[in-house]
């Protein structure tokens, strides 16, 4: 019935995968799992995994022999959508609900940083989204610094947009490699992938680390640029729209790639709004909405760069504004590489900010001050803040509140993919089982984010 | 264009395509229609901005293209070839990936792996036990006990590290005034079991010991930019 690497899993089988066949709820899976229940003629399936109650969704239409299948579809492991539970009532091969389970990358990130002095919490954040490591960090950090009223030398905001941008094409490229990989395209998303591994290693030159990087603070960021990186991210940035090209060549056009995307998964521009969307997954739909343009922080407002705007919100405009993104982030990276200022990496203010190396070393100052940060911290005046970012999934936001201490009060993360999974339900009724694989890669959800 | 010859286009083009892939076409009824969010017949033009994209929608270029152009593409397969022939170009390129265990990429100063305890060059241990790495883990990995020692130096007796919490973010080596625990850049030290990941100061001496060459020239670099 659906080819591929999806398929309907058996009612209540534990662990099977793979299983493609049309599952209709006979009586003697309800003996055995003892929470099938019969409305009138037609069969219902009723508390899939957690006795919850069905029966009030939509009743299948149309045909006399329409029945609901309720099936578990769970895509297996090689994409970042590996950790949700996707139950769906199905009417023949349509959709006729969806309702995604999530929580099972639940690590508990916000309760955890309460505990956590604010240079502890920093490592955390880069496990939310885990494909876009840096811009995490950096909304971490903005708010932080907003609580603290400090403002960070130039450098410092360059750096982090630099690698605010790389982060946003390391994003995309994961994001349209993995999708276009899921609807059937292998290619593309090894070029993508060796074009990642270039950015990985701008990431661990700067950071130490390939992925979870612990680079931007609040502050600033850990250490200064090394020499010659700024160079090769340039020569990178240079051949990278080539590499792209390529792959849009492979992938635009191609008329299965169409067939599979355009006018699947459309979202109206209101319905994006009601439904939270932000972010391509917005943009999309219509609205010319970016927080990098509409409420510009670090050093966006003396870059010039456009905004993709898609027309039909359905699936194929956005992977078209998030290939234009990429296009237009090598535009902020080589104008950051261009206009990099000289001067200090972190603010100089050993209350916030670790004292330099060299400092530490030879200065009783310095070691107090240093001592006192690696183990009590910075004390943060007492107040609140909403602070929000243009991350390349969309609006990334922390509230955070002090009490006037050296450990968050309270932290609440405003991840953008928690809202497009909300919204998978409104984009997949209607649509065929095959389509939800499109629809739930085209809104590039890391479940690291999702479920926190 | 004008609104003639757009509305010519589309019948004859859409009557080829329902003709060539009528099943498609009907697999579309099952979705709301998208021609709802943009009349092909306006374009993409936003009625409230007057905004118009600067290039040719798909729906826009599919609906306005020539009949010979549109069954070209079609039968032809010309964009499945174009697709094609940008493979054949990579598959005559120099690869980019390499044979790992004989062949590895290159690391940077910075890189965060394996964690070793280092030594001054008398042999004197490093660490003076002020415990500030096992203040700041995020993880809690490290678990340090410590003792005077008849010279009344103080000194670890207990250094341990459960690389399995780990998560690798380099604090503790920020943290460590004498530079006594670092990151290496060793990251093969995959083992069978959990207990050898627990790693306790003799291994970490240990490591220090092996990895001494590269650890001092990559702080000697870093201490620059820090």
């Amino acid at each position: 019935m659906i080819g591929g690497r999806f398929g309907i899993r058996k009612l209540g089988s534990l662990g099977g995968l793979m299983k493609t066949e049309k599952v209709s709820i006979s009586n003697s899976v309800k003996r055995q799992f003892g929470y099938g229940l019969l409305h009138g003629n037609k069969k219902i399936a009723v508390g899939l995994k957690n006795r919850r109650n069905y029966t009030n969704y939509p009743e299948p239409s149309g045909r006399e022999d329409s029945y609901m299948v309720g099936g578990r579809i769970v895509p297996p492991g090689t994409t970042p959508d590996d950790y949700v539970e996707k139950i769906s009532q199905l009417d023949g091969e349509k959709v006729t609900h969806c309702d995604p389970h999530i929580g099972l990358l639940h690590r508990g990130t916000e309760k955890l940083m309460e505990y956590k002095t604010y240079l502890q919490a920093l490592p955390y954040l880069d496990r939310l989204d885990y494909c876009s490591m840096m811009t995490n960090e950096q909304v971490f950090a903005l708010s932080v610094e907003k609580l603290l009223n400090i403002d960070i030398p130039e450098r410092a905001k360059y750096i982090r947009v630099l690698f605010a941008e790389i982060t946003r094409i390391l994003n995309h490229m994961l994001a349209v490699g993995a999708h276009v990989m899921d609807v059937g395209a292998f290619t593309p998303f090894l070029y993508l992938f060796e074009e990642r591994e270039k950015c990985l290693e701008f990431y661990e030159r700067v950071s130490g680390a390939r992925m979870h990087a612990a680079y931007v603070r609040p502050g600033g960021v850990t250490a200064d640029i090394p020499r010659g990186l700024m160079e090769d991210i340039y020569k990178w940035a240079d051949q990278f729209p080539d590499r792209l090209d390529e792959v849009e060549e492979l992938v635009t056009g191609n008329r299965i790639w169409m067939n599979r995307t355009v006018g699947i998964g459309v979202l109206t521009l209101q319905e994006a709004l009601d439904w939270g969307f932000t972010g391509p997954m917005l943009r999309a739909s219509g609205l010319r909405w970016d927080i990098r343009k509409s409420a510009p922080y670090e050093v966006y407002d003396k870059l010039e760069f456009d905004i993709p705007v898609g027309t039909r919100g359905d699936t194929y405009d956005r992977y078209l504004v998030r290939i234009e993104e990429m296009r237009q982030s090598i535009r902020i990276i080589k104008q950051c590489l261009d206009n990099m200022p000289p001067g200090l990496h972190k603010i100089d203010d050993w209350k916030i900010s670790p004292p330099p190396r060299h400092a530490m070393k030879s200065d009783m100052e310095a070691v107090i001050h240093h001592f006192k940060l690696f183990s009590e911290g910075y004390n943060v005046p007492a107040g609140e803040t909403y602070t929000a970012i243009e991350a390349p999934k969309g609006e990334m936001g922390i509230y955070l509140v002090s009490d006037g201490g050296s450990k968050p009060y309270k932290c609440h993360i405003r991840a953008p993919g928690f809202y497009h999974l909300g919204g998978v339900h409104k984009m997949a009724v209607g649509s065929l089982v095959a389509d939800l694989v499109a629809i739930v890669g085209t809104c590039d959800l890391v479940f690291g984010e999702v479920d926190r | 264009m004008n609104t003639q010859a757009l509305k010519r286009a589309t019948l004859v083009n859409g009557g080829f395509r329902r003709a060539l892939f009528g099943e498609l076409n009907s697999r579309a009824s099952l979705f709301r229609s998208y021609s709802s969010v943009v009349d092909p017949k306006k374009g993409n033009k936003n009625e409230k901005t007057g905004f118009q994209i600067p290039y040719q929608s798909v729906l826009e270029r599919e609906t306005t293209e020539k009949f010979l152009d549109f069954s070209a593409k079609q039968l032809l397969l010309t964009e499945i070839l174009r697709g094609g022939w940008i493979v054949l170009e990579a598959f005559f390129r120099e690869p980019f990936t390499m044979m790992y265990p004989w062949e590895k990429g290159p690391l940077s100063t910075r890189f965060r792996g394996e964690h070793a305890l280092r030594r001054y060059p008398s042999g004197e241990e490093r660490c003076i036990s002020c415990k500030l790495c096992e203040a700041i883990c995020p993880a809690q990995a490290i678990t340090i006990e410590s003792e005077p020692r008849s010279d009344g130096s103080r000194k670890t007796i207990r250094y341990d590290i459960d690389m399995t919490k780990c998560i690798f973010c380099g604090l503790c080596q920020e943290a460590c005034p004498t530079d006594a625990i670092v990151e290496g850049p060793n990251f093969e030290y995959s083992t069978e079991s959990h207990e050898e990941l627990i790693y306790n100061k003799e291994k970490l001496l240990e490591n220090g010991d092996k990895w001494e060459i590269e650890l001092s020239r990559n702080i000697r670099t870093e201490n620059r930019y820090r």
